[in-house]
């Protein structure tokens, strides 16, 4: 997929106390092909502190109306100033950026374990549309610190069944995500993985011991997002890979993780 | 060497140029100066090696690469292929491996020039040694000078009392060109975690906030040596370069600003044709070391 720098309009924006969905508008061009897992790096502004660009991952897109969904939790200088452009900002972005969730490739229908933790649940909305058209069955697996960490779930529902979790017990069952009755129960055919990196290790372990298929998303600090600056790189069996470029995707077997 | 413009990508910032070519073409530019290239592969430091810093940043990647057996016989063939001067960043920790190096890529028929890497701030023995004195600077640049017999540009680093003076001994030593300046060693510091942001707790800082020092080493060096000075730090626009080009550059290298805009390079090549035209300069030439005084 051919990677571009775009400017987009920001057409849309709903806000929770710790989050900010933009729906950023394609008003001359359709949007570039791209793929669930694939990621973004936008430009924030001329700011000293927000001198690079921030990757952040593809929430949603919505094609007919040319809108590329981000969902951004407010956590530095980029995010803070993400968070507070007014409707009709211009927004620069380079767009398709790293490697996508692998998607089943047989006609039979797969039942996916979408998990995801805190904002890390951003890239699955995309990812179980897609799952959904292609006949499959996506199972979503969102935990968070609180209630006012779950959001989008009317979007998510739309797609697949929703088993939701709280470490607090504000909202579905009280504990992580591995501590989710679902994961009692029948084991998918595949788990798709995003969010902190001690859930997705715990999550990965899962999956490890019950021998099922598994895809993590990582974000590792990155400066240019195009595999040029060998800053983000993890390091997997096959050597240091750069996130940007052949992640942020792994399957968990790549990973030296102490799983 | 003749560059068809006097704007290059920095080694280390611009990959091997694919990474580069969905947004712009590669024949539009002066030269790219591929990734440093060391005698054996080296896995390079480990997670974080970025840390975002006001205007700039730091890295310790430490010289990453697969080494130059790799690069000739998978990199080149492709590199060989574009319409631009291909330069080869070479690094080392001995000078037999610079002296090994340099000389397998002499073979190459389409590399014009290699930059002689004695100024990494990132790895234990990755040339910094060798950057910052005069008696080192020059172990280094005549034993390459020795075996090498193409164009020979030397990467100085700032990291020193008087880079004039670290200018004239790789001259001495029979450098063809020189450029500056590599990245400033620098430090940030995680106050919540107590923590350094950076694996190696040092690295190299680079981006807009190292320009004014740049600016001011080119100067000092262009008044010191009788050799070409290509001029690097921060440079994110055509006036940067500009300016570069008045305080004694006769080229540039763009390096941190790819990663904010990856089509910055050729912006900056318009944007010098545009200055001259609108100053009526015939010979963008004619602009180094104009700075008037």
């Amino acid at each position: 997929m051919v990677k571009r720098i775009l400017d987009l309009r920001l057409a849309e924006k709903r806000e929770w106390p710790q989050t900010v969905l933009l729906k950023l508008r394609s008003d001359v061009e359709p949007l570039p092909e791209a793929a669930p897992g694939q990621f973004l790096q936008v430009r924030v502004d001329q700011s000293p502190a927000t001198y690079l660009r921030r990757p952040v991952s593809i929430h949603f897109i919505d094609r007919e109306r040319r809108e590329l969904w981000l969902l951004v939790r407010k956590v530095g200088a980029g995010t803070r100033a993400m968070a507070e452009w007014p409707v009709q900002t211009r927004v620069n972005v380079i767009f398709p950026l790293g490697r996508p969730y692998t998607l089943p490739q047989s006609s039979t229908r797969e039942r996916c374990l979408l998990v995801g933790g805190g904002i890390g649940t951003a890239p699955l909305l995309y990812l179980g549309r897609v799952l959904r058209q292609q006949g499959h069955q996506p199972v979503f697996l969102l935990g968070g610190r609180s209630a006012e960490d779950l959001i989008q779930l009317n979007e998510f529902e739309q797609y697949g069944e929703l088993c939701l979790c709280t470490e607090d017990g504000s909202a579905g069952t009280k504990g992580l995500v591995t501590d989710h009755p679902v994961l009692q129960g029948p084991s998918p055919d595949r788990i798709y993985c995003c969010g902190p990196k001690p859930m997705m290790v715990a999550v990965a372990r899962y999956a490890r011991q019950k021998g099922i298929w598994c895809e993590v998303s990582l974000e590792n600090t990155m400066a240019c997002g195009i595999g040029a600056c060998l800053c983000c790189v993890e390091d997997t069996v096959e050597g240091h890979r750069c996130v940007c470029q052949e992640g942020p995707v792994f399957n968990i077997n790549q990973l030296k993780w102490q799983i | 060497m003749s560059l068809k413009n006097p704007v290059l990508t920095a080694s280390g910032t611009f990959g091997y140029g694919r990474e580069y070519t969905d947004f712009i073409d590669l024949s539009d530019l002066g030269g790219i100066i591929v990734k440093g290239t060391t005698l054996h592969p080296r896995e390079g430091n480990a997670y974080p090696r970025m840390a975002e810093t006001p205007s700039g940043m730091l890295n310790a990647v430490g010289l990453q690469n697969k080494g130059v057996d790799y690069f000739v016989a998978h990199i080149y063939p492709e590199v060989s292929q574009y319409d631009t001067q291909v330069l080869v960043n070479v690094s080392g920790s001995t000078v037999d491996d610079y002296v090994a190096c340099a000389e397998k890529i002499q073979a190459l028929d389409r590399i014009p020039a290699i930059e002689l890497n004695v100024s990494c701030p990132n790895v234990k023995q990755g040339g910094m040694a060798f950057g910052v004195s005069c008696e080192g600077i020059a172990s280094v640049v005549g034993a390459v000078r020795k075996v090498y017999h193409k164009h020979l540009m030397v990467k100085l680093s700032p990291n020193v009392t008087s880079i004039a003076d670290i200018a004239l001994a790789a001259e001495d030593a029979g450098a063809d060109s020189v450029s500056l300046i590599n990245t400033l060693l620098g430090m940030s510091i995680d106050a919540e975690k107590r923590r350094p942001r950076l694996s190696t707790v040092t690295g190299g800082l680079s981006g807009a906030c190292v320009k004014p020092v740049a600016l001011r080493m080119v100067w000092q060096v262009a008044k010191a040596v009788n050799i070409p000075v290509v001029g690097l730090g921060g440079i994110s626009s055509a006036t940067d370069a500009i300016e570069f080009l008045l305080a004694g550059a006769s080229a540039v290298q763009i390096g941190t600003a790819n990663f904010i805009d990856p089509a910055v390079s050729v912006k900056v090549v318009r944007g010098i044709e545009d200055y001259c035209e609108r100053h009526h300069i015939g010979a963008v030439s004619s602009l180094t070391g104009a700075l008037e005084i």
